[in-house]
């Protein structure tokens, strides 16, 4: 009876559709777990989790005291464990526990991440004065806080140390402002000055101009510079002095203690005494500042700030050399040419180039763009600076120009589609009231296709803003010096080499010295990355649906 | 269309009264008709140079590979008969310096003399500090580029000699100043301690260790010098060691010195070379290199880093052979390739300083221009009418050549010899390799290396790394497509397709960290639990999909039908938690704990931790959303009348499935994978974190790649623009725009077939 009633159903068909059906579940399901577990682990990151001390002990050597947050938890074969050198005890349960903790305090310990079996840890607690440290460099600081030193005298011990050493990170946190003002834009202002007058006095050296009085002109401006160089010089040793005056006394777990300069101090707080209100506050404080802040030790900690600004810049610019191009061909293609075989065999081209691999697009703009048309600009319009090249290096334009390239079939594929939903009689209607070609054109038949003309650039936009191997040719870093659009004339620096968001995860997720503690702040970027480009992605087909609809109510 | 310039328009009757042809109007419409023909220009002009734009990658691209295939270009220039080479003895030697300004010219009576390469004008001469009375027999080079000769003499004793050019620039203008410098001093050296002439000599210094060797008839002489100087009072003591080796038969011809000092090269006979074990002082064989017995050996060569031995003979035959270490470990002598000149016999070969390319002359004048690992003759032309003698520029761009009494100059540009299309795809036997192999290897620490650029092992990569991705992506997202279109609910449709839409829209650069950060160690650590997955999730599907059917309807029909996915999703997660949560115990049950040892220890399969595996389940869900939209649009597009129609005949659902919907959408299924395909072939950041980028040819999932794309991204940066590798590169780049165009052509094609048959239907 079961026999027989298993092979009806078999013969059904039911098992293939079960099947097929199992694929689209599997589809989604990876799906929605890659981007769980992208946005569990980059969100979690900037949790303040408790700082757990214990008592570790490893068979056969002292026990020892340590501390620090635990960032993974694994089960793993006790026999594995043995085999990798650990001394395992034969007989207990089949797997044992393993935890990553981060101990921090590199300078101290060697290492910022320990891997430690949890059978052997003994006595957890989360004592509230434990406290954690931010540190400009060597990463995170965890141990108890001693004294708050002024000049190397003792100000505040005990208890009270803590709320004096808040009020002395707040106003180190102000130095530490007002030095990054002075070094970054003053000093960076008076440098451009001095590059501009070198360049200057080459042009004109190169023209045969360069007279006494020229020469002379060009070194009382560099005297101004030099002065007003001087006096910053003096400011920003004044401030450093001020920025290094107070230090702290912290003990490690391991009972040693360790002196910080306060100068070197990011921020401390006490994750095991904060409320989950305080947490939620300082969520946000850590969230803001990944957005909003420059990297620090090697893109490790820190904020993406310079990386968000150069994908956004990037593509902006992009899309402004995309579209007019990306229309032109289109309306060519749609309204001008003569439909035929060559314009179906042009057709069939421009949609395979959006499959063309973006690496190859990555190639042609650094031998074309950056070699040949830069390597011209150079010699025509920048012949002062040689041999060091401005524009035949890898940057900004160099960039924006292959992307533009490489989305180009994009934008021509959705404004062509746009142009042919729109149907014949609004055309006919414009013609017939005698309006050229043209007037048609620009009056009728552009604003009804500019939705779709939005979408295929939305669409274009989010291409662009994940595409990264054609970038790594062509001008994206893993650390640009400044921003490719700031106070200095030209303002805009199109020569320059930016940082992207794409690029980022790469470098600080495999390049990167610490990749341990690099990994959270590369899946928060990826999240971001996701989140730019899902909602990019969402609204192009939004709109394109919203098209769909309105022109089916034109068709009748 | 309405031409408005020329256009009157005066109606028969104008019951208003109304004049459209005034000088204002008129002016108007000429002005409008303006603006539409200058639109009309503007946009066909405009349109038609982005479409060029485009096509302008595909030129670019193989106006960069281009010039690697080209052969090399020879230009004569004017011949000079300065005076001073009438009165000259017969020559030994011609050298130039790296500038091509200054050359040297050795004669048999011992003169030096430096002369202006453009001018023939003499420069400056040299006597060389020979023994009265005593003449120059045999003359051997050391290694290309360390001007270093040793002149036999007939009295037994060597002198070795250094040609060198001191460069200076006053005022501004570059001068160069030759000079000879005697390293072992100005007094020579004795070799036959019996005081015969040298009829061959070899020269070799390696690390302060010098080598010398010679032949009188069959008898060899090998002296080791070592130097040493002391660093206070700067005097140089010599240590001298004879080595004595075992005879040899015949008269030697040419004499030659490996330059680790390792070998010794007699040429002897006929056509036999014995070759010298230096370490062990003993005959490690003796070698015929030619097997026709009329043939003899005229002219020996090492090549650059002195591993390859060219041969030429008397029939313009040209052989390159090389110690290779066999399996026993015993190295022997072996033939490698060869090359033909002419007909004429071989009478020198000049290797190249740089590379490992070399020119030949043979009797009749005739020069050839070959590089031996890519086994290429780039050219062939005739120099002089008849024997004469050549030197070659450092950097293998001048050819001088010496024919009775007149220096004729050639330029030579041959920019990329090391590449030739089989070297590019084939086997090749590079120096010190057992045998030919497939190898890429673009750069090394060590300086006389010779790039390895066989595109064959990355476009093994690629598409190794392809299947791999098909293997997952082609089924489950032909049937999730098929699913889609045919058996689900019109409103969980619209659910899922944002899902696969978002799939597609994931930046490929977080997939590849996601799999080199994430999937890579996890695997690593669960390999049980993926095999038992692919095992447990089809059963695990299709028990539910039974148990379904026993369930009491009232439970069913709550559950419309088309929704089958939706029921799976919390099964198959199940499924994988099982898997994954069993993983561990399966690994100690079967495999100690530790199944990726056990791969390596009792299978002898090697494991990375960034492998195949890794790459297919990556590069799989990125390709997945383009099969799968195509796939879906060929299935959810067969005329509705066809499966009506099936249906209506009495066929089940799924038998109207495989019967008659696949088949009339499979050529748009065909080039949906088609499409999948080029993507695998071309993506770069996926392959480039997830794998470990070791260029090896092996189809094992448990090892890595190296793709063509990902080779690019990661070379191309560091690449001498303008050079063979920059080029090469290039040419991988091509070759995958090809490859991806041809393809999705192929595919467009395919689905526009398949829409006019749709239509007609």
């Amino acid at each position: 009876m079961k026999q027989n009633n298993l092979k009806s159903w078999y013969k059904s068909g039911a098992p293939g559709v079960w099947m097929s059906g199992g694929a689209v579940a599997i589809a989604i399901i990876m799906t929605i777990g890659l981007l769980l577990v992208i946005a569990s682990r980059g969100l979690g990151h900037f949790w303040p989790a408790d700082v757990v001390e214990a008592d570790y002990s490893i068979p056969g050597q002292a026990p020892k005291v340590m501390a620090g947050e635990i960032t993974q938890t694994e089960e793993v074969p006790r026999a594995r464990l043995a085999a990798s050198g650990l001394p395992v005890a034969e007989e207990g349960g089949e797997f044992m526990t393993r935890q990553l903790l981060k101990v921090g305090n590199r300078e101290l310990f060697g290492a910022d991440f320990s891997w430690v079996i949890g059978e052997w840890l003994s006595n957890p607690r989360t004592p509230a004065e434990l406290m954690v440290v931010e540190r400009r460099e060597w990463g995170n600081m965890y141990g108890y806080l001693i004294n708050v030193k002024e000049n190397g005298q003792v100000v505040a011990e005990g208890e009270a140390a803590w709320d004096e050493l808040q009020k002395r990170i707040e106003r180190v946190e102000q130095l530490h402002a007002q030095l990054a003002r002075l070094e970054k834009k003053d000093i960076g202002r008076i440098n451009h000055g001095m590059e501009r007058i070198r360049l200057e006095g080459r042009k004109l050296e190169l023209q045969g101009k360069l007279d006494a009085t020229a020469q002379a002109a060009l070194d009382a401006r560099r005297a101004v510079l030099d002065a007003d160089y001087k006096v910053l010089e003096a400011q920003i040793v004044e401030l450093y002095q001020q920025f290094n005056r107070d230090s702290m006394t912290v003990r490690v777990s391991d009972g040693r203690e360790s002196n910080i300069v306060l100068g070197k101090v990011v921020r401390a707080f006490r994750p095991n005494a904060m409320g989950p209100l305080d947490k939620v506050g300082f969520y946000g404080i850590k969230l803001w500042e990944f957005v909003s802040d420059e990297p620090r030790e090697a893109n490790t900690e820190g904020g993406i700030f310079p990386a968000i600004f150069g994908t956004v810049l990037m593509v902006m610019l992009m899309a402004v050399l995309v579209t007019p191009f990306g229309v032109i061909a289109a309306v060519y293609l749609r309204e001008y040419a003569k439909q035929g075989p060559l314009t179906r065999v042009i057709r069939i081209a421009v949609n395979n180039l959006a499959g063309v691999p973006s690496i190859v697009y990555g190639v042609f703009g650094l031998g074309f763009f950056v070699y040949v048309l830069g390597g011209s600009i150079d010699s025509l319009f920048f012949p002062e600076a040689a041999p060091a090249p401005t524009f035949g290096t890898p940057g900004l334009m160099w960039a924006s120009l292959t992307l533009a390239i490489l989305t180009l079939p994009v934008v021509i594929v959705a404004t062509e589609e746009g142009l042919a939903r729109i149907p014949r009689a609004v055309r006919e209607g414009s013609l017939a009231l005698g309006a050229t070609k043209a007037e048609t054109l620009w009056k009728v038949v552009i604003p009804m296709a500019s939705p779709a003309m939005m979408t295929g650039l939305i669409l274009a936009v989010a291409r662009a803003a994940g595409e990264v191997a054609p970038l790594m040719l062509v001008g994206v870093v893993k650390l640009a010096p400044s921003l490719p659009l700031n106070g200095n004339y030209p303002y805009l620096h199109l020569d320059q080499k930016i940082m992207h968001l794409g690029f980022h995860i790469y470098d600080v997720g495999f390049q990167s010295p610490n990749v341990e503690a690099a990994r959270p702040l590369v899946y928060a970027t990826a999240l971001l990355l996701v989140i730019v480009i899902a909602t990019l992605n969402f609204s192009a087909v939004y709109i394109r649906n919203h098209l769909r609809e309105k022109y089916k109510a034109l068709d009748h | 269309m309405n031409d408005l310039a020329k256009e009157q328009l005066n109606g028969p009757k104008n019951p208003l009264g109304l004049d459209f042809n005034t000088p204002a109007l008129q002016r108007k419409r000429r002005m409008r008709a303006f603006k539409d023909r200058l639109a009309n220009w503007y946009v066909s002009i405009g349109g038609l140079a982005v479409l060029g734009a485009i096509t302008l990658i595909f030129f670019y691209l193989a106006h960069v590979v281009l010039p690697l295939f080209q052969g090399a270009d020879i230009e004569s220039r004017k011949a000079q008969q300065p005076a001073w080479l009438a009165e000259a003895a017969a020559p030994l030697m011609l050298a130039m310096e790296e500038q091509n300004q200054v050359a040297m010219r050795l004669a048999a009576d011992g003169v030096v003399q430096f002369f202006d390469v453009r001018s023939g004008e003499a420069m400056q001469a040299v006597n060389l500090p020979l023994p009265e009375g005593v003449a120059i027999r045999s003359l051997s080079e050391d290694q290309p580029g360390t001007r270093r000769v040793a002149l036999g003499l007939d009295n037994g004793q060597v002198l070795v000699l250094q040609h060198s050019y001191k460069v200076t620039y006053p005022d501004n203008v570059r001068t160069i100043a030759p000079l000879i410098e005697y390293p072992y001093g100005e007094a020579p050296i004795t070799l036959d301690p019996q005081g015969r002439a040298l009829e061959h000599v070899a020269i070799n210094l390696n690390s302060g260790s010098l080598m010398l060797a010679g032949a009188t008839g069959a008898e060899l002489h090998l002296l080791s010098l070592s130097r040493e100087e002391n660093l206070f009072t700067g005097e140089v003591t010599l240590s001298e060691e004879r080595i004595q080796l075992p005879q040899v038969s015949d008269a030697i011809h040419s004499l030659l010195l490996d330059p680790r000092q390792l070998w010794l090269y007699a040429i002897n006979g006929q056509s036999t070379a014995d070759v010298f074990d230096l370490r062990k002082r003993n005959l490690n064989g003796r070698y015929e290199l030619l097997k026709d017995s009329s043939n003899r050996i005229t002219t020996v060569t090492s090549l650059l880093g002195g591993i390859s031995i060219m041969f030429g003979d008397a029939k313009g035959g040209i052989q390159q052979w090389f110690m290779v270490r066999g399996n026993e470990g015993t190295p022997t002598f072996q033939k490698v390739r060869s090359f033909q000149l002419g007909d004429a016999s071989v009478t020198q070969i000049l290797p190249e300083e740089r590379r490992k390319g070399f020119m030949a002359l043979d009797a009749e004048g005739q020069l050839g221009v070959f590089h031996s690992t890519a086994q290429r003759t780039l050219l062939k032309q005739q120099v002089a009418e008849g024997a004469s003698l050549a030197g070659l520029s450092p950097r293998a761009t001048r050819v001088l050549v010496e024919h009775e009494g007149s220096l004729q100059r050639y330029v030579i540009d041959n920019p990329h010899p090391e590449v030739s299309w089989s070297a590019l795809w084939g086997k090749v036997w590079y120096e010190s390799y057992q045998e030919p192999d497939y190898v890429w290897q673009s750069t090394s620490a060590n300086t006389d290396f010779e790039p390895k650029l066989s595109l064959s092992p990355l476009a093994f990569g690629t598409l190794k790394a392809a299947f791999y991705a098909m293997l997952l992506a082609a089924p489950l997202a032909v049937a999730a497509a098929i699913y889609t279109a045919y058996f689900m609910a019109p409103r969980m449709r619209t659910k899922v397709k944002p899902v696969i839409e978002l799939m597609e829209a994931l930046p490929t650069v977080i997939l590849g960290f996601f799999a080199g950060l994430f999937l890579a160690p996890f695997l690593e650590n669960h390999l049980p639990g993926i095999f038992s997955l692919l095992i447990l999730t089809p059963i695990g599907i299709l028990l539910t999909g039974f148990l379904w059917t026993k369930l009491p309807a009232s439970i069913r029909h709550r559950v419309p039908e088309g929704w089958e996915s939706a029921l799976l999703i919390p099964v198959i997660l199940v499924v994988g938690w099982i898997s994954f949560g069993l993983s561990g115990h399966v690994e100690n049950a079967l495999f100690d704990g530790n199944m990726r040892q056990w791969l390596t220890n009792d299978l002898g399969i090697p494991f990375d931790q960034r492998n195949a595996l890794v790459v297919g389940l990556a590069m799989g869900f990125a390709v997945i959303p383009n099969i799968y939209s195509i796939a879906e649009d060929a299935v959810f597009s067969v005329p509705k009348s066809l499966t009506f129609g099936s249906l209506a005949l009495g066929a089940t659902p799924w038998q109207t499935l495989t019967r008659v919907v696949i088949l009339t959408a499979s050529p748009g299924i065909f080039s949906a994978l088609m499409i999948g395909m080029g993507r695998a072939v071309g993506e770069t950041m996926i392959v480039l974190m997830a794998t470990g980028n070791t260029p090896i040819m092996d189809i094992n999932i448990f090892e890595g790649m190296r793709t063509l794309a990902a080779n690019v991204a990661v070379e191309m940066p560091e690449s001498e623009v303008g050079g063979t590798h920059y080029r090469v590169l290039f040419l991988a780049a091509l070759v995958l725009l090809m490859f991806t165009f041809v393809m999705n052509t192929l595919a467009e094609v395919i689905r526009q077939r398949l829409r006019t048959k749709y239509s007609s239907l």
